[in-house]
């Protein structure tokens, strides 16, 4: 998924400057290109693969001078390079049309959805980090053992399982049997009116407004699809994490600091760890942009009020509009952060500068 | 000098192979040691083998009819001597429409790995061999597409091109071939300046030809390791597209379309939208453990990664 490519250049010693503007400048020329890329497939999704656009929008049964205008107005009877120029000045500027099912331009919707999608994805990329990096850690220092094997398992089934259908069996055990957790959806009924929100992050706002009691609630919904999000990155990042410190503890520093006599914890949490440190922050960045597109199955499944259920929902309603300005919402995240990711990766590791 | 009869092992393992064929054999036979040391590898191929044996047999093996239930007696019972797996809301057998499911998956993987691989393998290829503008081109294409969130710009062509198992397909296709490019990009460069390469040039082929029968056939082995780590990616998008009802529709047994049928009632009866997760979780499993196997196997460099 990472954009990282082989061919970095070695710089001369004490151009570190010029090869931070060089970095940037790269990243400012990729980040163009493939912004353009996402509008311009998205173009080519809404525009170019339905027969009549303007039929797609008003169903097959609209007369003959609704049609006409509808195209008129869509610009249909443009040039297709026109088309798309009038189509990225528009989606720069943020106006994705309007959605057919809830009537509201589709930024508006996207705005007031956003927050909640950001909200489960940082939590969830909180609790794979936090649980996923000691597992890789302990899994490579204790190779081949059965807590490797272990870490390995959980892993793997991570990569394999559906994560709508364990979201499903999460809620029967949770919600139905054990009532630990709260009914689908981001708050209970009663709070829904007391309660505004300022960021849009509810757990943050409850904190901050100290309404405890909206917090717990929040807390409640929140906390199973998170888990699952959160399970979902674990997987990732235990299994990179692994890899980094099997790199790194077979490394000559370390039997140096062996023989000075070290304590193995020392060792590995503050030698080893730390020099795998810049590769893990660019793991778990990926992982938090996956987690933004596994949002969509998982909003489904929790009726959470983010993007990813905006677009299932518009999608279900041929509401082209708020599919595609969801999509590009989604995609602009997940390119930003793939990107961001990358440039800081170059920037921190100077291993990624001698060649 | 009479020669020592070989025993078949010492013939495979031989340092000097008479023929061609083996040499390929032995080599062959390597790689397989080397595969069933790994036992998890092993149990992917057993789960891979019983899924392939499953599709070929479903219609001998199902006890019912995958699409016809009995509404009248027979709806939402629980697993049982009659029906092993318990049946769905329209009273069909869970059992034998799993059986039948297997084929759609089987199909859906087939048809994208049919698709994607040939399309990255050219890319690739010809950006390598190229070079130059060809190859940033080609390249910087390849990137945007790497970029893109793939479920979701599956979701958008799907909504798209309309629902069904075909469009499914194809909107997985179209994004999951990039990471093949860039594979065979990466080998075609460490074989680009190879003397066999320069042999060929000499004798006058074509870069059409080059390219086809002399840098492709070495791309592939990565290749047909990185599309079988894929295959359980792909089985999991095509059932959540399945599930969101834009892939397979209704009446077929489509794994993530049964899970989407039983969420309704997963509350109550879990068998009905749980049994299909549980076919989904099992047999990308299998490929998983698998692609792990082929790739420490047939790349012992990255056997730790």
């Amino acid at each position: 998924m990472s954009v990282i490519d082989n061919e970095a250049s070695a710089p001369r010693p004490g151009a570190r400057a010029g090869a931070v503007a060089k970095a940037v400048g790269r990243f400012v020329f990729i980040a163009i290109i493939t912004y353009l890329g996402l509008l311009a497939v998205t173009f080519f999704i809404g525009r170019v693969i339905p027969i009549d656009p303007a039929l797609a929008v008003l169903g097959d049964r609209a007369p003959a001078d609704v049609v006409a205008r509808t195209r008129r107005e869509m610009g249909l009877d443009l040039p297709l390079i026109e088309q798309f120029y009038i189509y990225i000045t528009h989606a720069l500027s943020g106006d994705f049309g309007r959605s057919v099912l809830t009537t509201n331009p589709v930024m508006e919707d996207i705005r007031r959805a956003f927050p909640a999608t950001m909200e489960l994805a940082t939590l969830g990329t909180l609790i794979g980090s936090v649980v996923g990096v000691p597992l890789g850690v302990l899994a490579a220092v204790k190779r081949g053992s059965l807590t490797d094997q272990f870490v390995r398992v959980i892993g793997l089934v991570g990569y394999s399982v559906p994560i709508f259908w364990l979201g499903l069996l999460a809620l029967v055990l949770f919600y139905a049997r054990l009532q630990w957790a709260a009914f689908p959806g981001r708050l209970d009924i009663v709070y829904q009116y007391t309660f505004t929100p300022i960021t849009g992050f509810y757990l943050l706002d409850a904190a901050w407004q100290g309404q405890w009691d909206v917090f717990w609630d929040a807390f409640r919904h929140i906390i199973l699809p998170a888990s699952l999000l959160g399970y979902f990155s674990l997987a990732y990042i235990s299994r990179m994490t692994r890899s980094f410190m099997l790199n790194e503890l077979a490394q000559e520093y370390i039997v140096a600091a062996r023989a000075k006599g070290l304590s193995e914890s020392r060792i590995i949490w503050g030698h080893a760890l730390r020099n795998a440190a810049v590769p893990m922050v660019t793991v778990i960045a990926l992982s938090y942009a996956n987690l933004l597109e596994g949002s969509v199955l998982t909003e489904t499944v929790f009726s959470w009020p983010g993007i990813g259920l905006y677009i299932t929902n518009s999608l279900q309603n041929a509401d082209m509009n708020a599919v595609l300005g969801g999509t590009i919402i989604i995609g602009s995240v997940f390119i930003g952060i793939n990107l961001l990711s990358d440039l800081l990766y170059r920037l921190l590791d100077p291993r990624t500068k001698v060649q | 000098m009479s020669e020592m009869p070989l025993t078949r092992r010492e013939w495979l393992l031989s340092e000097r192979p008479a023929t061609r064929r083996q040499a390929r054999l032995g080599r062959a036979y390597i790689g397989w040691l080397r595969f069933s040391a790994n036992r998890l590898a092993l149990i992917g191929l057993f789960i891979i083998l019983a899924f392939l044996l499953i599709a070929a047999l479903a219609g001998v093996l199902a006890t019912h009819s995958p699409y016809i239930g009995d509404l009248a007696g027979a709806r939402l019972l629980p697993p049982g001597p009659d029906h092993w797996l318990g049946t769905d809301d329209l009273g069909r057998d869970i059992y034998s429409r799993i059986l039948y499911g297997s084929r759609w998956t089987l199909y859906v993987v087939v048809l994208v790995a049919i698709i994607a691989a040939p399309i990255g393998l050219a890319v690739g290829t010809v950006a390598g061999y190229a070079g130059g503008w060809i190859d940033a081109v080609l390249m910087r294409i390849t990137d945007i597409f790497l970029a893109f969130p793939k479920l979701v710009l599956a979701l958008a062509f799907v909504a798209a091109l309309g629902p069904g198992i075909e469009n499914a397909i194809i909107a997985i296709a179209i994004t999951s071939w990039p990471p093949y490019a860039r594979i065979a990009r990466a080998e075609t460069l460490t074989v680009r300046n190879s003397d066999y390469i320069k042999a060929v040039q000499l004798m006058g082929a074509s870069p059409l030809r080059i390219v086809v029968r002399h840098i492709m056939p070495l791309c592939l082995s990565s290749l047909i390791v990185r599309v079988t780590l894929d295959m359980a990616g792909i089985i999991l998008t095509a059932a959540g597209l399945g599930f969101l009802g834009l892939g397979a529709q209704p009446p077929l047994p489509e794994w993530g379309a049964m899970i989407a049928s039983g969420r309704r009632f997963v509350l109550d009866q879990w068998w009905v939208a749980g049994v299909p997760g549980f076919a989904i979780l099992i047999v990308s499993l299998g490929f998983n453990l698998l692609g792990d196997g082929l790739r420490d196997a047939l790349d012992p460099r990255s056997g730790d990664q």
